[in-house]
């Protein structure tokens, strides 16, 4: 029964019970959900008169934005970069099997690959919602080694919208010229980079804004220079700016020590992301993916038979879990650094990565130990944990 | 034998609720927290014996600022328990700033809404709040006594004072006649508001609307709340002096049913004649606040 129908004839849901993430901090607030998006139920209250349709008891669980994930290469063995046919039904599937893990939307991403793989795979990642078939793409993302001036106009055009994920890159052997800085950025193109400090800022001056998985595949920081590191402290980023960059937070790719200097240093530009490959979400054993065969013990994914690491197969909310209990930090920064940051890296802080009113009511419920509960799209349940 | 002295129990109850003396009250609590509930209890009592329904509903007069907000907290928990409903419950607040957008957090619709209102089960059609920001301010404050009138009149008028004396925003000097207007606030009012402002005064509203003193009168019964040291000429003036428009809240005196709820503290200016009298009368006042006896059909 519609309770108000002078503005919206649409269904008014109320989350009750539970802690929202709201202004940094946890409130003890009810949610209020209309229309797929959030409402404010004070306008509600004295403007419309209105009440909630349908209340659902959170049981006391916090209640955080969606997921954001901006760096995800495949899983459940499907690998986004593999050229097939059928690619599409690849991304949809994974975007079904990451709901229960707290992502509500992400960006498929496409590692380094011969120009005819993008020719092929790009045109089938498309952007949309998410909902009960699973979390909405946002536009995908490729992750590079900085091509030169010459190929990059041969580049298929990238389907990214509104978009800006660009990686600060520079000479590592190459010369990485504003022209092709711009040009990354406008296409939204992310790249590995091996640029030294004063490099990777003239790359912030010129657009750049996101530093691809912080002190993997990059120079190491010293103390003399210290690289894109120390993009983290410059005082060269121009005011108003905030450069992000992402964190594989697994507890193997990158130190406790490490994720804490970075974690302390920048706090509001850290970004999580998984970098999962084809491997997360199998179970322990040998698989068989594409050309390669891998062995997954407990967290790590060798080449099998060796003990060389073929990538991240944590999970989203297993990273929040894991910067937590390895930086400190609070339990607000933890979920802001995949739902916040990840949205205002990518411009989109305006209606994901919040629980402002207005904001799409893509949500994830969790305990206090940040296991996932349930997860919600545009306010309707698309998850929850069996009994 | 046992049980029949229980009906008999019951029905001195109903009868001290139902009829009781045309006499005005002070109660003397302990502290802040023991005044509040107080307080509570004897809302929720009231509400449970009107009995409100669809076509009965019980008509609360209310009051905002510090006073009455432990009051609100124990009327939500007795919400939360499951012993009261606010669903046959009409509201009437007796004040709002006037230009103060209704989304500030110092407005009156604010106040209500984060303290009372979002915690309980009414509706929002069922409150009423005069609207500060109206294009024709005194068809509003009409507007509002007819409102009032349409609802039944109160049953129950709840509110504060300042240390003025002052009951709403009937300032010093105010008719006690006085009905829903706009009103000019007093220069002490504004500056005790600047604390709410920035500390900045040209921020503070300097208009309010506010029912009259003639309204509240108007109403079956008023619940004065009156709280620490700082209100205790106040409330010796309310009570022991004679009535005076300087001190607006004297003009209960002639209500034919009022209770004022006090703190020790309060009562500082008070004769100790007074202050005992009613003191030795608590034991008959504590029973409008013990729980009613429980019936089958809650409302």
């Amino acid at each position: 029964m519609p309770s108000n129908r002078s503005v919206s004839d649409a269904p008014i849901t109320q989350f009750i019970n539970c802690r929202i993430l709201r202004d940094h901090r946890l409130q003890r607030e009810d949610l209020w959900v209309r229309e797929g998006r959030i409402l404010d139920p004070e306008k509600l209250f004295f403007d419309e008169q209105g009440y909630a349709d349908k209340r659902v008891d959170c049981e006391g669980s916090i209640i955080a934005p969606g997921f954001i994930d901006v760096q995800i290469n495949g899983g459940f063995g499907i690998d986004f970069s593999q050229a097939s046919d059928d690619v599409s039904a690849g991304v949809s599937f994974v975007a079904k099997k990451i709901l229960e893990h707290g992502v509500t939307s992400f960006c498929p991403t496409l590692v380094t690959s011969p120009p005819a793989v993008y020719h092929k795979v790009l045109p089938q990642v498309k952007v949309h919602g998410g909902g009960p078939h699973g979390a909405g793409v946002l536009g995908e993302n490729r992750c590079v080694r900085p091509p030169p001036e010459d190929e990059l106009q041969s580049f298929p055009e990238l389907v990214l919208t509104r978009s800006s994920i660009c990686g600060p890159f520079g000479a590592g052997g190459w010369s990485g010229s504003q022209s092709v800085v711009r040009e990354l950025c406008q296409r939204s193109i992310t790249c590995h980079s091996v640029a030294n400090l004063s490099q990777a800022e003239d790359a912030v001056q010129t657009g750049a804004s996101f530093i691809t998985h912080l002190f993997n595949a990059m120079l190491p920081f010293h103390h003399r220079d210290p690289g894109i590191v120390g993009l983290l402290t410059s005082d060269q980023v121009p005011a108003g700016r905030t450069v992000y960059y992402g964190m594989i937070a697994d507890g193997i790719h990158t130190n406790p020590a490490a994720l804490r200097i970075a974690h302390r240093a920048h706090p509001s530009g850290l970004v999580l992301v998984t970098d999962a490959i084809a491997a997360m979400g199998l179970p322990p054993g040998r698989h068989t993916l594409g050309q390669q065969v891998i062995e997954i013990q407990g967290l790590h994914a060798y080449v099998a038979g060796t003990k060389t690491l073929s990538g991240s197969i944590a999970t989203m909310d297993m990273c929040v879990r894991h910067f937590k209990q390895a930086s400190g930090c609070s339990v607000e920064e933890a979920l802001e650094a995949a739902s916040l940051h990840p949205a205002q890296l990518l411009g989109l802080g305006h209606r994901k990565g919040n629980l402002d009113y207005g904001s799409d009511a893509d949500l994830v419920l969790l305990d206090d130990a940040l296991d996932v509960k349930a997860t919600y799209i545009s306010g309707e349940e698309v998850w929850r944990k069996g009994p | 034998m046992r049980l029949s002295s229980f009906r008999r129990a019951h029905r001195c109850f109903f009868f001290f609720c139902l009829f009781p003396s045309r006499t005005m009250k002070l109660i003397i609590l302990n502290d802040y927290d023991q005044a509040s509930e107080w307080a509570a209890k004897y809302i929720r009592n009231k509400i449970l014996l009107f009995r409100p329904g669809p076509d009965r509903f019980f008509t609360l007069g209310l009051p905002t600022g510090s006073t009455p907000l432990g009051c609100y907290k124990k009327l939500i928990e007795y919400y939360k328990n499951g012993e009261i409903s606010f669903q046959y419950v009409k509201t009437f607040n007796m004040d709002e700033y006037v230009g103060l957008p209704r989304d500030h957090p110092e407005s009156y619709h604010s106040f209500m809404w984060n303290n009372f209102f979002k915690h309980i089960d009414i509706k929002g059609e069922n409150t009423h709040i005069l609207d500060g920001n109206a294009p024709d301010l005194q068809a509003e404050c009409q507007a509002f006594e007819e409102k009032i009138t349409a609802a039944g009149g109160i049953e129950l008028f709840v509110g504060g004072i300042g240390p003025d004396g002052h009951i709403a925003f009937n300032e010093p000097g105010s008719s006690l006649v006085s009905r829903t207007r706009v009103k000019t606030l007093a220069k002490d009012t504004i500056m005790a508001n600047a604390r709410f402002f920035d500390g900045d005064l040209s921020k503070v509203p300097t208009m309010a609307l506010t029912v009259g003193v003639g309204t509240v009168m108007d109403a079956k019964e008023v619940m004065i709340l009156i709280t620490g040291a700082h209100k205790a000429f106040a409330l010796y003036k309310a009570i022991e002096e004679g009535v005076n428009h300087m001190w607006t809240v004297s003009a209960f005196q002639q209500h034919p049913q009022t209770v004022f709820v006090c703190d020790e503290d309060a009562t500082l200016e008070l004769r100790v004649k007074t202050v005992k009298y009613f003191k030795g009368m608590m034991h008959v006042h504590n029973k409008l606040v013990e729980p009613p006896p429980s019936d089958p059909k809650k409302n």
